[in-house]
């Protein structure tokens, strides 16, 4: 009997649509995150690596045909001799970049995070982490950042890497995450998955006191009534929908959380163990196996349990395809919805 | 001093050290009471004339700059590569009691973080290629002239992965990679003709761009000659030796016992193999 399928299909066919309401359209692969008037910096992840190079001989850099999408041209570009175009094969690329690590190289590989983590598992773990090997595995389309659909919506990556014993985990935030991640997960002398933003990546961390350190969280701004604890985009949202609650008077702090693993544990429990706040969790990721569990994990094991434990996260769901911000508002990772999000839980 | 040059002075025969490496994986064997010894005895001649004609490496310094690589990608093969590593004194001989015992440095799979001069850790059968072409590369980068040597079974060929590596190895040119594969025709399952055929197997390297040979894996004047043609090549090419076996070779009453992946034998059957062994030295 087939399987075949049949309606309903997911799409809604035209003449059944809200003549009201404006459809968005899908941008290209990779739709920029910045909002219209928001300050960007270009490639920081390319640009960052060209620096690094040029005081690091052994750096390298690896694609799988997307050094394009991943930023990756600027370092193949400014060093071509330092480049490897390894084909459309990521099982591939994983284990030449381990033979290069066994040599002495420091491999930067990217692709999409879809691919990285849902094919090349068994490569990344066997071939690179059980050796200890410096690979740097940077990939873009994090969790929802593509209209594309489930194919490339890499929304449950971290899920998926967080079960590696000794990979370490980043999700940066914005421009001047990336730039200052780079160098240190180079100086990290082990295998590091590195969730990447490219193209046009909003700057916004250098309103802050802040500065990348692996393995550390940095609290953004106080508050006492919310606590905020976001990785990734998800801090960009959670500084803006910090704003918007002070106008309501609700005092939100915001923690910002960009490795992933290892956890800054003593921080994270020294904010959540303040007296009476709402805990929120705010992560470009499945509501599964992310940041949000890892920091609930955190709180449990250590006996601090806030009045409140909230996530905003995606869905345990394939996802929608369409334009980043219908889908942003759709699944309540939007600055938007994260805001009526928390007012609800107040 | 390159080990090579002082095994050529004063070294016993291929054939002999061959025997030497199925003595040592017998003993293994029969410590374990199991093992993967069919295999072990089918690639013995294959390792022999690897590590005692083709790889240069210093035993003393496993992790010597100037050494060839070898690669053991085929992860259950470890009893074979431990016997030739007891074989060229980069594990000493009294640990083979400990084979895949508690906290032995000789596991039943083979892993770099385990073992003197195991490069990388196989065993997710189909990743050793691939690693390969990366120290190919690395190598050629350091403008170094020595060789990666990879051993795979023809088992691995079903992976696919296996064929990227071989793409891209044809792709970069990599006149520093020799394959070796181990084509015994037993998989887990069963035949590889039925399991999933992998013939015709020169064809398939050679459109991937390599120089491919195919010799009988247990004639050892067969081997140094294909050792030597692939370290030779002038194409700017990888190098694959298919290598045909005959697993349980040497020993006659297991080579000719039904075959299986994993080859039964009695308790009492180990000495009698060893002894076996060492009657085919006399005939």
């Amino acid at each position: 009997m087939s399987r075949a399928r049949r309606a309903p299909w997911r799409g809604v066919p035209q003449q059944a649509a809200d003549p009201g309401r404006p459809r968005l359209t899908t941008s290209a692969m990779i739709a920029s995150i910045a909002g219209p008037d928001q300050r960007t910096r270009p490639a920081p992840f390319g640009h960052a690596l060209v620096e690094l190079a040029r005081t690091r001989p052994e750096v390298l850099g690896l694609t799988a045909d997307l050094a394009k999408y991943t930023d990756l041209h600027v370092f193949a570009q400014a060093h071509p001799d330092r480049f490897y175009q390894m084909g459309m094969a990521e099982q591939l690329l994983m284990l030449a970049a381990a033979g290069l690590a066994h040599e002495g190289f420091v491999p930067f590989v990217t692709t999409y995070a879809a691919f990285a983590s849902r094919r090349t598992f068994d490569f990344v773990s066997q071939g690179i982490a059980e050796e200890g090997l410096p690979v740097k595995i940077c990939c873009a389309l994090p969790g929802l950042t593509t209209g594309y659909g489930p194919s490339h919506q890499a929304t449950e990556d971290l899920a998926i890497f967080r079960g590696m014993p000794d990979l370490v985990i980043v999700d940066p935030c914005d421009a001047l995450d990336i730039e200052q991640a780079v160098p240190a997960i180079a100086a990290h002398d082990g295998p590091v998955y590195m969730r990447l933003l490219r193209g046009q990546v909003p700057l916004v961390l250098d309103e802050y006191d802040y500065r990348f350190e692996l393995g550390r969280a940095k609290l953004l701004r106080d508050g006492a009534e919310v606590l905020i604890i976001s990785a990734g985009f998800m801090t960009m949202r959670a500084l803006e929908a910090a704003k918007r609650l002070e106008a309501d008077r609700v005092s939100a702090a915001v923690l910002h959380c960009p490795t992933i693993k290892p956890l800054d544990e003593a921080t994270i429990l020294r904010e959540a163990g303040r007296s009476g706040r709402l805990v929120v969790v705010a992560e470009n990721h499945s509501v599964i196996g992310g940041l949000g569990e890892a920091v609930a994990g955190t709180l449990l094991r250590a006996g601090v349990v806030p009045p409140r434990f909230r996530q905003v996260a995606l869905p345990n769901a394939f996802l929608d395809a369409g334009a980043l911000p219908t889908l942003h508002d759709r699944y309540g990772i939007s600055a938007d919805a994260m805001v009526r999000s928390i007012r609800g839980w107040l | 001093m390159d080990a090579r040059k002082a095994v050529r002075a004063n070294a016993p025969g291929l054939e002999d050290r061959a025997r030497n490496i199925r003595r040592h994986a017998l003993r293994m064997g029969e410590v374990q009471g199991q093992g993967y010894i069919a295999q072990a005895l089918g690639i013995a001649d294959v390792l022999a004339v690897a590590y005692f004609h083709a790889l240069a490496y210093r035993p003393d310094d496993p992790a010597w700059e100037g050494r060839d690589r070898f690669l053991l990608s085929v992860g259950h093969y470890a009893i074979a590569l431990y016997a030739a590593l007891i074989e060229a004194g980069i594990v000493p001989e009294a640990e083979l009691e400990t084979y895949g015992t508690d906290d032995s440095r000789l596991p039943m799979s083979g892993m770099a973080s385990y073992t003197p001069g195991m490069e990388i850790s196989g065993g997710s059968l189909g990743i050793g290629l691939g690693i390969a072409v990366g120290m190919a590369l690395g190598l050629k980068r350091k403008a170094s002239d020595r060789f990666v040597y990879t051993l795979m079974s023809d088992g691995e060929l079903d992976e696919g992965p296996v064929w990227e590596a071989a793409m891209s190895a044809g792709h970069h040119r990599l006149d520093n990679l020799i394959c070796i594969v181990d084509v015994n025709r037993m998989q887990a399952d069963g035949p590889s003709t039925g399991v999933l055929n992998f013939e015709p197997l020169p064809d398939k390297w050679q459109a991937f761009g390599w120089f491919a040979q195919r010799v009988d894996g247990n004639d050892i004047a067969a081997l140094v000659a294909a050792f030597d043609a692939a370290r030779n090549h002038a194409e700017p090419k990888p190098r694959v030796i298919l290598c045909d076996t005959r697993m349980a070779k040497g020993v006659p009453f297991l080579e000719t016992r039904e075959k299986s992946h994993f080859l039964r034998v009695e308790p009492h059957e180990w000495a009698l193999a060893i002894a076996a062994l060492d009657e085919g030295r006399t005939a």
